[in-house]
């Protein structure tokens, strides 16, 4: 018997022997995501509050901003109360899917948290399927959500003026928004492991990515330092874009980064992908040693 | 002679500044069951691990059902089960939805992988409560359903870390059943417990670990008689009755009456089937004698007297299995006067 491969380095890369094995590989990581997506859902459906809950962020800012604050912030862009209703709209949803990151960490953190992950992995379960059957259950609560807040926005006289096709278009800007933040939701949810903690690291980094961008009020209205910033928040691009898509009134302004929202809401997205999914893959990969 | 179906070799592990294994081996025939007997702390945990694929070891290498379980971990989970210290079952789902969802995670079909979960309900005598959380269960229910989790698809090798650790022992003797049953159906387990009496019912063979590294291995039986065997023990309620009683029981023959002053104990060591013998004819000699004593009965030894007489040291302090040891003792006593 030879020494084990990459004896004494406890952190040393995966072999490729641990790869899936050929053929059944892709069928076995996609029929165990499904497995898991299930699984996450009836989570969903077992414990309802706490879906019921992180709807409440949003219904409660509505009612805040729009009616008890919404005279007073109303502008000119705007118009009246009831415009600025229609404003706030599309920040809204965005808020919506920011704010999911906190239940996606909630969740990645309890599973990474207790002894059934030690039966998953003892399983010749795709790996893989604890992160995409976290991501599909998440989408997909995602939509429900979404549709809860359009019939919302649709009960208090919001509506889109543009295409369907472009309403549309605006809702798979929103999606890809809340696919990026599962992302973050997974990593920060690994990294932190503490379920009771997530909450207390994910609301004081959404609160001002919420709050500093064009969701409630137009950056000219800013003092200029906080208004470059307010333009160049990728929140705030998802907001623009999805004003722009739906024909609601818009924050306007002359900059390169206004001037582009739809491409940049896309581009966003991706790039926040593109830094979360390497790390939070590692850190899941660094669980099982 | 077959292959041994898990075979360890020099496994190493360190997890800061403990070695948790120091120089690992062990063989496992197929279909058999061994016993990993030690205290807190001494490593079964980590041996158990690195055997079921949870983590690689530093150094040395194992072999599971044929595979390599460092090369070849998938192979290897394939055929096997795991049912840890911990019920590792989804709170949140039902009890069927769990091993609905274990036999896909498996490899079972969907419509196969329901058809199994209503078997094991039903073997584990948990049908009535299949649509309950598995929150809601008690504890035994819970280590059943756990059990359930790890045979959705007939496991090659089971291993079990602590099956029976924290049970009522009617729960502990469901799990026990259980096994056997799966023994009887050519399923090999390797189980870790802290408990001689549940190595003694269950395994074929004991191995002792101590500080990461098996310092001992054969048949209950084996150990047992390099530790001493069972003991009738006497305690007297004063020093001076000690060589009275010393003097009655070396009467009743067995062997030499070891008198221990510190908790006032005479001990007698008992020579195979002649307990039942020794003891009345102890009981019979004191009462001749007219001696009244605190307490008698017999004694196997325990976990801890492994240890004295493998380490000449006791377990981990403090570490050892206490509320076992004594409740093993008393309920043998008591067993063997009434038969």
């Amino acid at each position: 018997m030879t020494a084990a491969p990459h004896g004494g380095h406890r952190d040393a890369a995966t072999p490729a022997a641990s790869a899936p094995p050929a053929g059944g590989g892709l069928r076995r990581a996609l029929d165990h995501g499904w497995v898991m997506t299930v699984r996450n859902l009836q989570h969903d459906v077992r414990a309802p509050a706490e879906v019921l809950l992180s709807l409440c962020v949003p219904l409660m800012m509505v009612l805040v901003f729009g009616y008890v604050f919404g005279a007073g912030m109303a502008h000119p862009g705007t118009g009246g109360p009831e415009g600025f209703r229609t404003f706030l709209m599309p920040g809204i949803f965005v808020m919506a899917m920011l704010y999911s990151v906190s239940a996606t960490a909630t969740g990645v953190a309890q599973d990474a948290d207790k002894a059934v992950i030690g039966r998953f992995r003892s399983m010749p379960m795709a790996s893989s399927a604890l992160l995409t059957g976290r991501a599909a259950a998440d989408m997909l609560r995602a939509l429900l959500e979404t549709g809860v807040l359009v019939g919302c926005g649709l009960l208090i006289g919001w509506n889109w003026l543009g295409t369907a096709g472009e309403a549309l278009q605006a809702v798979g800007l929103l999606l890809l928004f809340r696919f990026a933040m599962t992302w973050v939701g997974i990593y920060l949810g690994l990294a932190v492991r503490d379920p009771s903690l997530v909450g207390l690291v994910v609301y004081p980094l959404a609160f001002p990515l919420g709050v500093l961008s064009t969701t409630f009020t137009p950056p000219q209205l800013m003092p200029a330092p906080l208004a470059v910033v307010a333009e160049w928040n990728p929140v705030s691009s998802v907001v623009n874009a999805a004003r722009e898509l739906f024909g609601n009134p818009g924050v306007g302004g002359g900059s390169w980064v206004a001037q582009h929202a739809l491409p940049m809401a896309v581009l966003w997205p991706l790039a926040i992908l593109a830094v979360c999914v390497p790390p939070a893959v590692a850190r899941f990969r660094r669980l099982s040693r | 002679m077959d292959e041994p179906v898990i075979t360890a070799a020099g496994l190493r592990k360190r997890y800061g500044s403990a070695q948790a294994l120091d120089g690992f081996d062990l063989a496992v025939a197929r279909g058999s069951v061994l016993a990993l007997l030690g205290p807190n702390g001494a490593g079964k945990t980590t041996a158990v691990e690195i055997l079921a694929t949870l983590r690689r070891p530093d150094a040395g290498s194992a072999r599971v059902a044929g595979f390599d379980v460092a090369r070849e971990p998938d192979r290897v989970r394939e055929r096997i089960g795991l049912t840890g210290q911990h019920a590792a079952v989804d709170e949140l789902l039902t009890g069927r939805a769990n091993l609905v969802m274990f036999g896909r995670l498996n490899g079972l079909g969907a419509a196969a992988a329901r058809r199994r979960a209503d078997e094991l309900l039903e073997r584990f005598g948990l049908t009535g409560a299949a649509r309950r959380r598995a929150r809601g269960y008690s504890g035994g229910m819970r280590r059943r359903l756990d059990l359930a989790a790890s045979l959705t698809r007939d496991p090659e090798v089971l291993f079990l870390d602590e099956p029976t650790t924290g049970l009522d022992p009617r729960s502990r003797n469901a799990v026990w059943d259980s096994v056997r049953e799966l023994v009887g159906a050519g399923t090999t387990v390797l189980l870790t417990t802290q408990y001689l009496e549940e190595a003694d019912r269950l395994a074929d063979r004991v191995a002792v670990i101590d500080s990461g590294a098996v310092i001992a291995e054969g048949t209950a039986a084996q150990l047992k008689s390099r530790v001493g065997g069972d003991h009738v023990d006497v305690v007297t309620a004063e020093a001076a009755d000690l060589p009275a009683v010393a003097g009655a029981a070396a009467r009743a023959g067995g062997g030499e009456p070891q008198v221990h002053t510190e908790d006032l104990r005479v001990s007698v060591a008992v020579a195979g089937s002649a307990r039942i013998a020794l003891l009345t004819g102890i009981v019979r000699e004191l009462d001749a004698a007219g001696l009244a004593v605190e307490d008698i009965g017999l004694r196997r030894p325990t976990l801890d007297d492994v240890f004295l007489g493998l380490t000449g040291r006791p377990g981990a302090p403090g570490a050892l299995a206490v509320p076992g040891a004594p409740a093993a003792s008393a309920h043998a006593a008591g067993e063997e006067v009434s038969a």
